[in-house]
């Protein structure tokens, strides 16, 4: 499975709902797929998208979030688990694309495998912090299905997918992060 | 315990007099009542962080939302969020309200504590972030009201620095 392949699964839920995305490769292919007002793409500060998401989720409780997040990130921001998992905001779903790789500083493959590679387990240890529901998948069929179950469920979900190390063929795109930025507090606060 | 509870309650209603919704912190000594009188207040949405640079990220998310925020955190919590400062808040031109326990003045009996007070404010110039001294109680409301009109009107962080002497009864 590709992140790209997953992302265009389950583009119909993500197009009515609050996005936040991790840097790099996600955002441009999210963009690829389709910009809309409700996306934010977070594109440094790695680790704080899964942060973002909670400050939404906590100040619109009545608005479901999805958080789109990486190996990698999430690596840097562990605690963020805990305290997601300490707040359990119902309205929040917390992917996870884990390619087993820091993809966008690598040319091929393997070039900077994370610690995901060597058996650390992502959707363990959000389980182990506390997170309410967690699944890990490698398939299409099962990622569409878990994400189908995590908005059914209306619980803190975080849903572990393994997707090949492959990316976009570039990171940066038209969209200017301030730009973003201004269109997505406008679509919030219009909510 | 000599930390002031009555500048600490002076502290948090000016927090609230700005409209202040969502808190972000993680305790330490000098906070502890700050933190407590959020926890017993209904109308404030209380984060205890792991880490504070989680508390850009949930500042981030709040203010884009609506919600006025600020961050309750020792310098030593303000130099572990740096990279959040940059890369989230100042990148994306996000007012963020710091409130920062100035540790390591004049004063300070930790040895731990010491070496953080002698750089904080000088990595504040270095990042640009507008800072001043909160040292009495008279001026508590207006600088922490001063300092959230221009994070706002500039989309950028400022600081304020909570001092011994605001924080501290000293018993001798």
């Amino acid at each position: 499975m590709t992140r790209l392949e997953a992302l265009t699964a389950v583009y119909r839920h993500l197009e009515r709902r609050i996005v936040v995305t991790n840097m790099g490769a996600v955002a441009a292919e999210l963009q690829s797929i389709g910009h809309r007002p409700n996306f934010f793409y977070l594109q440094h500060a790695m680790g704080l998208a899964s942060s973002m998401g909670l400050g939404i989720a906590l100040s619109k409780p009545g608005h479901h979030v999805i958080v789109v997040d990486g190996d990698g990130s999430i690596l840097m921001n562990l605690g963020s688990l805990t305290t997601l998992a300490r707040y359990r905001p119902r309205n929040l779903t917390h992917i996870v694309f884990d390619n087993e790789s820091l993809l966008s500083v690598s040319t091929a493959r393997g070039d900077f495998p994370t610690a995901t590679a060597t058996g650390s387990d992502l959707a363990a240890i959000a389980a182990a912090a506390g997170i309410p529901r967690t699944a890990a998948v490698s398939t299409i069929d099962a990622f569409v299905e878990a994400f189908d179950g995590a908005l059914a469920a209306n619980d803190l979900t975080t849903l572990v997918a393994k997707v090949e190390a492959v990316g976009p063929p570039a990171y940066v795109t038209e969209l200017a992060l301030l730009e973003n930025r201004f269109q997505f507090q406008r679509y919030l606060r219009s909510q | 315990m000599p930390v002031s509870t009555t500048h600490s309650r002076v502290i948090y209603d000016a927090l609230k007099g700005c409209g202040i919704g969502l808190l972000s912190a993680l305790p330490e000594t000098w906070l502890v009542h700050l933190v407590r009188l959020a926890d017993e207040d209904p109308e404030m949405i209380l984060v205890r962080l792991a880490k504070e640079e989680e508390g850009v990220g949930i500042s981030a998310g709040a203010h884009l939302a609506g919600v006025r925020s600020a961050m309750l955190m020792q310098n030593h919590g303000f130099l572990a969020s740096i990279n959040g400062i940059v890369s989230c808040a100042q990148l994306y031109r996000i007012p963020l309200l710091m409130l920062i326990s100035y540790r390591g003045e004049f004063g300070e009996r930790d040895p731990w504590q010491t070496e953080g007070g002698a750089v904080t404010e000088d990595l504040l110039r270095a990042l640009r972030i507008p800072f001043a001294h909160l040292d009495r109680p008279d001026h508590v409301a207006a600088r922490i009201a001063k300092a959230q009109t221009l994070a706002l009107s500039s989309n950028k962080p400022v600081a304020l620095l909570l001092s011994r002497d605001l924080m501290w009864e000293e018993t001798s």
